[in-house]
């Protein structure tokens, strides 16, 4: 594949902006050298990956550094536009697609990986 | 870790942190010379000789969330095991250089593993920072920028779901050619 293979590739993809109010969620995964160490690199794979399959365009993807709770790692933030977050944590590529189409996708926090108010540092 | 790539990742990861809006990754792999080796460079904050001088220690972090810095005792351990050494040079304000050296042939170097992920994860999550990428194996070499990925794909954001995604495979495929040996430009 040369750039311009690349180039082709998105050309053809549809426009990508983000709505008026912004992102529908962000999806911040922990980048932290625990949270590389555990798999967070893949987690984050993916996480896009499932985006990408679901044609879901209106969420942006970053990354966060440690956030102090390397056991726990690695960590997911879901955050919605109203600021409301969740914490997913020991993420595996897996469970972070599961949290993709439930939590982003359909809009149904997935409760049985989610951090409690109070275990984060 | 189990690959060097995360190693990459994660010093890149410190020159995030440390602000910085460019960065350069090097990947270099020489039989005849026997070492693997990278760079990675920023114009983040820098440290102090102070600083500096106490990179090494796993007590020593600026960081908030946790007492001890784990990520360069690490990877100069690493490369110890592997018959290289790690160097770190820097200056307030203008930004690090961290380079890691390893004998290519050692038993107990880690193997480099995915480092197009690493380049892609870099480069998808830090939308406003500019990366250039050098990966060179026995004088071929593929070099991949994000200025030249914006412009050529004419977007401001290459984290996009699709765009990331395509992005990816370009990367992966790019690299197993140079692995291949059958990467000329
Ligand atoms: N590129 C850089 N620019 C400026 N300062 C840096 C850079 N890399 C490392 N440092 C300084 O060195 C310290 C130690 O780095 P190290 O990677 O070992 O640990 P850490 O990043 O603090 O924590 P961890 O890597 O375990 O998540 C950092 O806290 C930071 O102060
Ligand atoms: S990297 Fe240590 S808690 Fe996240
Ligand atoms: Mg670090």
């Amino acid at each position: 594949m040369k750039l311009e293979d690349l180039r082709k590739m998105v050309e053809k993809m549809p426009g990508e902006e983000l709505p008026e109010g912004g992102a529908r969620y962000t999806v911040v995964v922990g980048m932290g050298t625990c949270g590389i160490a555990a798999g967070a690199r893949e987690v984050l794979a993916a996480i896009i990956d499932e985006l990408e399959g679901l044609g879901i365009t209106d969420v942006i993807v970053t990354q966060c550094g440690c956030r102090g709770l390397c056991e726990r790692e690695p960590l997911v933030a879901v955050t919605a536009a109203d600021g409301e977050e969740l914490v997913y944590a020991d993420m595996t590529p897996e469970r972070a697609r599961e949290v993709v189409a439930s939590h982003v996708g359909r809009d149904e926090p997935v409760g049985a990986y989610t951090l409690d108010a109070g275990e984060l540092p | 870790m189990e690959e060097l790539s995360l190693h990459i990742l994660d010093i890149a990861m410190n020159s995030i942190r440390a602000g910085a809006t460019e960065i350069a990754v090097e990947v270099t792999e020489d039989r005849a010379r026997n070492l693997l080796a990278f760079a990675v460079r920023d114009n983040g904050c820098g440290m102090t000789e102070e600083q500096l001088a106490q990179i090494h220690d796993p007590f020593f972090t600026t960081r908030d969330t946790r007492r001890v810095g784990l990520g360069i005792p690490l990877l100069k351990q690493t490369a110890e095991q592997a018959g290289g050494g790690l160097a770190v040079t820097s200056s307030p304000g203008q930004g690090t250089a961290v380079e890691a050296r390893f004998e290519l042939d050692h038993v107990d170097r880690p193997p480099l593993g995915d480092i197009a992920a690493t380049v892609w994860t870099l480069v998808v999550t830090n939308a406003d920072v500019e990366f250039e990428y050098r990966h060179t194996i026995d004088g071929a070499c593929f070099e991949v920028g994000t200025a030249e990925l914006k412009q050529t794909l004419a977007t401001r954001s290459l984290g996009k779901p699709r765009v990331a995604g395509a992005l990816l495979k370009y990367l992966r495929e790019r690299e197993r050619r140079l692995a291949e040996g059958r990467d000329a430009s």
